[in-house]
């Protein structure tokens, strides 16, 4: 513990003291996200008046954009959907403490599959719900295929799998490249030909002709898949055994091996859930919102993933709201200009979410009379 | 303890990946110097783009920074031009660095929610989007710049027949190739598609007539702006022996490139993309979109808008050739031969004699020798937008798929 303790003197004798928490208070850990991100948000608000906004004004507008609306819950919950995938993704694998960080990648190859089914590998008049089905089951075995790799490394191999996961994310990226510019490409541009309607995921805004109120939102039907798949996981760790098992083995790999559980089959059946469920995320987005596949497609939906799942404490049931927060951020800010001042909210946000988490985890004490 | 270390290093690692995820690549080009008689934008501060009540407001939507020297720089001024013209009776905003695709629709069908009057989209990927928003708000007027979609009512597209000005542009190149006793000219061309390969073939027409042994290198890049891919491939260019180098992308890179090496380069899309290297840069075939603009906005303003395919000529005004137009000089580095053949050309089509459809008359072969437009026959405007399938247009029967005689033979449209 002391190696992670550094101390300040003070005037007097006594010492500030900078200590790792044993254990974090209830009340912190509940209060943690919103305290970062009031952080981030005071930080961003000294920086746009030094360019000479006005905070306020910027955030309300923030705000009433994303929040404000039907609409604006509408585009944010376009934003939240493989953000909320992706997250519950990555949460699997941090639960027994295996660090994907590859679900980009997962989420790239994913949509890949599910482009393959709707454009290429299918007949063109498949009725919809199988053509969408098999989308989806393709998205997900892409993405687990992708998470099997370093999970077998790591497995077998004992290969670490923060490198081979991030790495394997620039193959997937290349990968794609390939393929929307080669192949796949409509006219030498990088993105395939539109999806046939029957692979589109249904959204509100196709029914606008019974319910005209929904006429221009699309959000797309991947948000109850989300949602109910936050819900399954939340179970599975309360009540199931291969649930518990996992976060055994996540605390302790040493009592779980003890325990008679298998380690090796255990990180890659982990490795193939939270890599299926990433590539879910690009079925979602390319069936639902993008229609096709393009390149940069997701603007890093699986890196925030992980900031996501992070700040939800891996909790399956907070990662739904704390992803709709950062749907929020990224539909807001579309509307500051230039628009290099909403990239730097954004990254400013995420910086100090991610630092500030740490520094949660740390306590200050202060000492009377030095003792060292 | 072992594996909280590794959780601190994975996410700090995961940071910087954020990081380089989310900032935008920075243009590595010169900053846009603002024109003189422009007013100059906003300094500083933050805008929220909102529509001003009792005014006509107009919004635009920008692929690229305004500060990009080229295309979205040259919209920019058009914006500025319009307010100039229209004074108070126009508001106009502008959102910046918006990402083709599924987040286009979205901010284009929040600029038509918050009020605004019309809305201007200016990059080819915009064009599904925009039509997505058209229909959903049809008291609102669209323009889609550089695309073919439109309906009969309150959705058109605009372009113009930039294949003028890069014929006269090419007659530059040829001349000064040939005073240099050099017998290739480069071009960058960003896309495979119709738009592109009908600039590059009439810039090589305009070659081979001030150049007949001059041949067109061609180097495609796949994008229309990336700064680091568009030097390299004036790079390229040059290391094969191109004495100019003409770009068809976004960025001032390749006339800088050039310059560096001593040759020649000539720019594209706005009026100061010669400005990274006056001595150096020949000519830039450039974009005046503010009277079309202006003509738009007042139709809407007055009722009188139709949807309708707009691909307006030299005559219109909208259309420049640096160093040529009305109290410009040709840059120093202009062969002085060719100008008074460049300038009486100009003349011709800004009287409307010459136009985009003289240029492609036959007899044109293409570059492997077969011939593709008999002598005689003119393209016409199906042909030369490369249309096929789209409701409402004529389908083109020689479509602009093939490379123009002059082109080096062993040059293919990528498939």
């Amino acid at each position: 513990m002391t190696a992670h303790s550094s101390s300040l003197s003070s005037r007097s004798r006594a010492r500030l003291r900078v200590e790792r928490r044993l254990e974090q208070p209830r009340w912190l850990r509940i209060l943690t996200p919103f305290i970062l991100i009031s952080a981030a948000l005071l930080i961003g608000a000294v920086l746009l008046r030094l360019v000479g906004a006005d905070p306020w004004l910027v955030y309300t507008k923030m705000a009433q954009i994303a929040f404000g609306s039907a609409h604006g819950w509408s585009d944010t919950t376009i934003k939240a959907t493989p953000l909320i995938l992706a997250g519950l993704g990555v949460s699997i694998a941090f639960r027994m403490r295996l660090w994907n960080i590859g679900a980009e990648g997962q989420l790239f190859i994913g949509a890949w599959f599910a482009t393959g089914f709707a454009l290429f590998w299918l007949p063109r008049d498949t009725p919809q719900a199988i053509l969408l089905l098999v989308m989806a089951i393709g998205g997900f075995v892409g993405g687990a295929l992708w998470a099997f790799i370093p999970g077998v490394l790591k497995a077998k191999l004992n290969i670490n799998e923060i490198i081979t996961s991030l790495m394997l994310t620039y193959v997937a990226i290349f990968w794609n490249n390939y393929w929307i510019y080669g192949p796949w490409s409509e006219r030498g541009f990088g993105l395939t030909p539109q999806f046939p309607r029957s692979a589109w995921l249904p959204r509100f805004t196709d029914f606008s002709s019974d319910f005209p109120a929904l006429r221009g939102m699309t959000a797309h039907a991947g948000i109850f898949l989300a949602i109910a798949l936050a819900l399954i996981l939340w179970f599975v760790w309360r009540r199931t055994k291969w649930g518990y098992e996992v976060k055994v083995i996540g605390d302790n790999p040493r009592a779980g091996r003890y325990a008679g559980m298998n380690l090796s089959r255990k990180i890659i059946g982990v490795m193939l859930l939270s890599g299926g469920l990433a590539g879910l995320a690009g079925m979602a987005e390319v069936s639902g919102v993008v229609h096709r596949l393009q390149e940069r497609f997701s603007p890093g939906y699986g890196f925030t993933a992980i900031i996501i799942a992070w700040l939800a404490k891996l909790n399956p049931l907070a990662i739904v709201p704390v992803a709709y927060l950062f749907g929020g951020l990224l539909v807001g800010s579309d509307a500051i200009q230039p628009a290099g001042i909403a990239k730097m909210l954004q990254g400013v946000v995420l910086f100090v979410v991610v630092g500030g988490e740490l520094l949660l985890q740390y306590r200050i004490k202060l000492e009377r009379g030095a003792s060292s | 303890m072992r594996i909280q270390k590794w959780s601190a290093a994975g996410l700090l690692l995961i940071v910087a990946l954020l990081f380089a995820a989310c900032v935008a690549p920075q243009p590595g080009v010169q900053p846009a110097a603002p024109q003189a008689e422009a007013p100059a934008p906003a300094a500083g501060g933050v805008q929220i783009p909102e529509p001003v009540a009792d005014k006509f407001n107009v919004a635009f939507v920008y692929v690229g920074p305004i500060g990009d020297g080229g295309w979205t720089y040259a919209h920019n001024e058009g914006r500025l031009y319009l307010e100039e013209a229209l004074g108070d009776t126009v508001h106009t905003a502008y959102l910046e660095s918006v990402p083709e695709g599924a987040d286009a629709e979205r901010v284009i069908r929040n600029l038509a929610r918050a009020g605004f009057n019309a809305i201007f989209t200016t990059s080819f990927g915009f064009m599904d989007p925009t039509e997505a928003v058209a229909e959903e708000f049809p008291d609102v007027y669209f323009v889609h710049v550089s695309g073919f979609k439109r309906n009969d009512a309150n959705f058109s597209n605009l372009f113009g027949a930039m294949e003028n000005m890069k014929y006269l542009a090419g007659m530059i190149a040829g001349a000064r190739a040939q005073a240099d006793g050099g017998e290739r000219v480069g071009y960058i061309a960003p896309f495979p598609i119709p738009e592109v390969i009908r600039h590059l073939n009439a810039t090589t027409m305009g070659m081979r007539q001030t150049c007949p042994n001059c041949t067109m290198d061609v180097r495609w890049i796949f994008t229309w702006f990336d700064p680091d891919k568009e030097r390299q491939a004036a790079e390229s260019l040059l290391e094969a022996g191109a004495d100019v180098v003409i770009t068809g992308a976004d960025t001032t890179g390749p006339v800088q490139v050039a310059g560096e090496q001593g040759k020649w380069g000539i720019g594209y899309d706005s009026r100061n993309a010669c400005e990274v290297d006056t001595e150096h840069c020949l000519t830039v075939p450039y974009w005046e979109w503010g009277p079309e603009y202006v003509r738009l906005v007042e139709s809407m303003i007055d009722g009188t808008f139709v949807g309708e395919d707009i691909y307006f000529d030299v005559d219109s005004g909208s259309l420049g050739l640096l160093g040529f137009m009305e109290g410009q000089t040709p840059a120093p580095g202009v062969p002085a031969e060719v100008i008074p053949l460049v300038e009486d050309l100009l003349a011709k089509m800004l009287s409307g004699e010459v136009n985009r459809f003289s240029i492609f008359t036959g007899p044109i072969n293409d570059n492997k020798g077969n011939e593709i437009v008999p002598a005689g026959v003119s393209l016409t405007q199906s042909d030369l937008e490369g249309l096929q399938g789209i409701p409402g247009r004529e389908d083109c029967t020689i479509c602009m798929n093939w490379l123009v005689e002059g082109i080096v033979p062993d040059a293919e449209i990528p498939q």
